[in-house]
């Protein structure tokens, strides 16, 4: 198992390298430097645009720019932000717990709701629920985040008044120090009556948002491993010894079917970071996919490069830790058959 | 001991009922994060908006105008020849204490004043290179060049020299860039060895002192209690961050913000059907244009200039584009602006004409190209359809235009080079001051054009006309200058004046003595809200 783990960590090496190498460079093809942008129709004279790209070390080779940026790294600096002069680590540190909270939120839905859609789908297979049910989740896997983001909010928060419109609490009612970053924890450790309550009202459509994707494909997932458990030897013997359809499905059945769909879970973990970048847009959401969003518009390099590759990071390491899990489960894995 | 008892009652009653009194709150719904809270180096008006409520000038705009009145100097004055600023500062003027661990030991004096400005003037500025050091506006402004030295004869005098007269500097020490802030409180972070938050956490003389920020999410400030205009009718004011432009809207409809700014053009109409909405709205300080370079042939001719002009039908580009969200343009400085010319002829719609003058020019047929801004701006909501309705109209009297589009940076530095034939741009007033519209965007020096000229049109005379009226002190004989300037503008067409837009300002019918600021800030001193 050690080798296993060594042997796919060595893997994510070169990733990381073409990661950092592609960032770096993609960003620079986007016309427009981060000093000209800021400057608009005001313009800059060609003095002073060089003495502020000089300051920045914007004038520098690319090469060479690269490898300032690959020695930072090693040294765990990812650069200060060229908009706000601050470390880019700490701005992501700052901003990252809003966006697992989300994601997280995101997550619980999309397996709640996916996971015992998939397996009623299968049970029914064919039948009306079934069909209505993938129906559902056809739509939800095509369906733009944007657009439905919108429509939930129009829906929801400005004709039925159900939920807030945006952000992460209400700011008139709750005003507590950030603590952890987590609204969650530091609306509990507020100890403010209603905190957690109004943060939970506000986590509703963006993880519903968000989550709909997953939930989709953990749901089709889901389905298409329960029809396969279904027709194994084993649930045929458990039929024949009488047992109970539901427990036959629900308990004999599902244990294998969850197999392959904890692994699409984990990998779903990518899908659900780069939905943030809207779903957080749309909400109004204080993470890093609307921290990301805002570097590109005003070409901030650092923060660009560096929330990209701390992205991928958590990414890969999810990645990691789901062939782990699978190799765990699933021991033909572990020796590369 | 009964009167003792019912005193002590009272007493109670009173502190519960202090107690119960709820905290009266602003929520202001901002679309971004501050880049810093120094306004001397930002130049977005998110930024700049963000750090307002902390911070005063020397002199300051009047809510809702442009004009200049006392602010941190109780008074001031100019020398005859126009090369001396004397400023008599505000007596008692107290900083905002116990933010980020500072606590005061002087009032304001001439040493904050010297130090704001020498931060952005000069470089061996012990802040002059903290937070990256680009003082944009100073810069832009000019005052490197204009200022000869800031001087503090005593405490509460500040002496300003200039190089050369200059009418619009008052204008420019309101502007946010010339913010005073406390040299006591840089000295103390310096001490600190922390100086970086000097721009982060922000202290300030201003009606609101900062409390917290958190990045994309909120930023709060309370009520400063030794203002010198006066302690805030509202004890919070809180900048609730909402980027997308629907969310804002829906947050002012859930009552979760009392203003909003740049509302979505589409959500007007219902905004001002909403009975809890007050959609407030002021001709915005702004020109959109449609520059022809004067440079390359034929739009170095003047007549041809002129039939283009005739050939676009703004009123449609009005309806259209700005769907009534603005005003057709005849001058280049908007209506709302001091020496306007409100006798100015408008150029007529007339294409028939339009074809006539252009054959008299030798132009039957023309291929040429038309560029359009890649992003949305003030004065200019949707530029690919207004480039769409001017090649639409210029196809009818020969003139085929090619549209043409670079990535907004580069759009603006090809504009600036005068690579353009024909290009769409426009500007949003920084002062008030005719010069910041009249010298900066048509303005040449030596006979070359100005970076910001974008129609590359050079005229002896207006430039004389510029040049004098900015030196002057007198505002009457400065507007017989600059309608000059401008009848010769309407004569020689360097650019078609397009539209002054409207800026609308959606605002709860709650909200009271708020101004909506022609130079699109947003000030919050004095607002109130009603239950």
């Amino acid at each position: 198992m050690f080798k296993f783990l060594l042997k796919r960590l060595a893997l994510t090496v070169p990733t990381f390298v073409a990661l950092m190498f592609i960032t770096f460079v993609m960003i620079r093809m986007v016309p427009g430097d981060p000093i000209e942008v800021r400057r608009g129709e005001r313009g800059i004279s060609p003095e002073r645009l060089e003495m502020l790209r000089h300051e920045m070390g914007l004038d520098q080779p690319v090469w060479k720019q690269f490898l300032d940026y690959v020695w930072g790294i090693l040294h765990g600096d990812f650069g200060t932000s060229i908009i706000s002069k601050s470390p880019v680590l700490h701005e992501f540190l700052t901003l990252f717990p809003a966006t697992i909270e989300l994601t997280f939120f995101a997550m619980l839905i999309a397996v709640f709701v996916g996971v015992p859609a998939g397996v009623f789908a299968a049970a029914r297979r064919g039948g009306i629920f079934d069909q209505t049910l993938m129906g559902i989740a056809l739509t939800g896997y095509s369906m733009p985040i944007f657009w439905w983001g919108l429509l939930l909010v129009l829906f929801m928060s400005n004709t039925l008044h159900l939920t807030p419109v945006s952000g992460r609490v209400d700011l008139i009612k709750f005003y507590y120090p950030q603590v952890t970053g987590f609204a969650i924890i530091d609306s509990l450790l507020s100890g403010k009556p209603g905190a957690l309550a109004d943060v939970l009202r506000h986590l509703i459509l963006p993880s519903i948002v968000l989550g709909t994707v997953p939930m989709a494909v953990i749901a089709r997932m889901t389905r298409s491993s329960m029809l396969e458990v279904l027709e194994e030897d084993y649930v045929r013997t458990a039929r024949a010894k009488g047992l109970s359809a539901w427990r036959v499905v629900g308990l004999h059945a599902l244990r294998n079917a969850l197999i392959p769909v904890v692994v699409s879970i984990g990998l779903q973990v990518g899908t659900l970071l780069a939905g943030a970048v809207l779903t957080e847009n749309i909400f109004s959401w204080p993470g890093v996919g609307h921290w990301l969003t805002q570097s590109i518009a005003r070409r901030d390099y650092p923060a660009l490069q560096g929330g990209i590759l701390l992205i991928a990071t958590i990414v890969i390491i999810v990645n990691v830790l789901v062939d782990l899990t699978y190799a765990a489960i699933n021991p033909r894995i572990r020796y590369g058959k | 001991m009964k009167s003792l008892k019912i005193m002590g009652a009272a007493l109670l009653l009173s502190t519960m009922m202090t107690g119960m009194a709820q905290a009266k709150s602003l929520v202001y719904c901002s679309e971004g994060s501050p880049e810093n809270f120094t306004p001397a180096m930002n130049t977005t008006g998110t930024s700049l908006d963000a750090a307002r409520p902390v911070f005063n000038q020397l002199v300051q705009f009047v809510p809702g105008t442009t004009q200049v009145e006392p602010g941190l100097a109780e008074k001031y004055e100019v020398s005859a020849d126009g090369l001396t600023l004397t400023f008599h500062l505000r007596k008692g003027v107290k900083f905002h204490s116990g933010v980020n661990g500072f606590t005061p030991t002087r009032d304001f004096n001439a040493d904050d004043v010297l130090f704001s400005f020498n931060r952005q003037w000069k470089a061996d500025h012990p802040f002059h290179k903290v937070s990256g050091g680009a003082f944009d506006y100073f810069n832009d402004m000019g005052m490197p060049d204009l200022l000869a030295s800031i001087e503090a004869p005593d405490p509460l005098t500040v002496v300003m020299k200039l190089k050369a007269p200059n009418a619009p500097i008052l204008a420019n020490l309101a502007m946010d860039f010339a913010t005073i802030q406390s040299a006591e409180y840089a000295d103390f972070l310096m001490k600190k060895g922390t100086p970086e938050q000097f721009d982060q956490i922000p202290v300030g003389t201003g009606p609101f002192s900062f409390v917290e920020y958190q990045k994309d999410a909120v930023i709060r400030f309370k009520a400063n209690p030794d203002y010198w205009g006066g302690k805030q009718k509202v004890d919070d004011l809180v900048f609730a961050i909402t980027p997308d432009a629907t969310a804002r809207y829906g947050k002012m409809q859930a009552g979760e913000c009392q203003i909003m700014v740049a509302p979505n053009p589409a959500d007007l109409d219902a905004m001002s059907k909403d009975g809890n909405i007050n959609l407030m709205q002021q001709a915005g300080l702004n020109i959109g244009y449609m520059a022809m370079n004067a440079q390359k042939p034929p739009f170095d001719k003047v007549e041809v200039r002129k039939a283009i002009a005739m050939a676009i039908d703004r009123d449609a580009i009005l309806k259209e584009v700005y769907q009534g969200a603005g005003q057709k343009a005849k001058n280049p400085i908007p209506p709302t602006m001091w020496s306007y010319d409100k006798d100015a002829k408008d150029i007529p719609y007339d294409p028939a004409k339009a074809a006539e003058m252009l054959k008299a020019a030798g132009i039957t047929s023309l291929d040429t190209d038309l560029w359009w801004m890649p992003v949305q701006r003030p004065y200019n909501p949707n530029a690919k359809r207004m480039a769409e309705m001017m090649q639409a109209d210029l196809e009818k009297v020969g003139i085929h235009a090619k549209l043409v589009s670079y990535e907004w940076g580069e759009y603006r530095k090809r504009a600036q080079a005068g690579e353009h034939q024909m290009a769409l741009l426009g500007w949003t007033g920084d002062n008030g001051d005719p010069d910041n519209f009249l010298a900066v965007l048509l303005g040449c020096k030596d006979g070359k054009p100005n970076a910001n000229n974008i129609p590359k049109w050079c005229d002896t005379k207006f430039q004389d006309d510029v040049n004098k009226a900015v030196t002057l002190t007198d505002p009457a004989e400065r507007t017989k200058l600059y309608v000059d300037a401008q009848r010769i503008v309407d004569d020689q067409v360097p650019w078609l004046n397009v539209a002054h837009s409207t800026v609308f300002e959606p605002v709860s019918k709650k909200v009271v003595g708020y101004k909506v600021s022609p130079l699109g800030s947003h000030v919050f001193t004095n607002v109130d809200v009603t239950e």
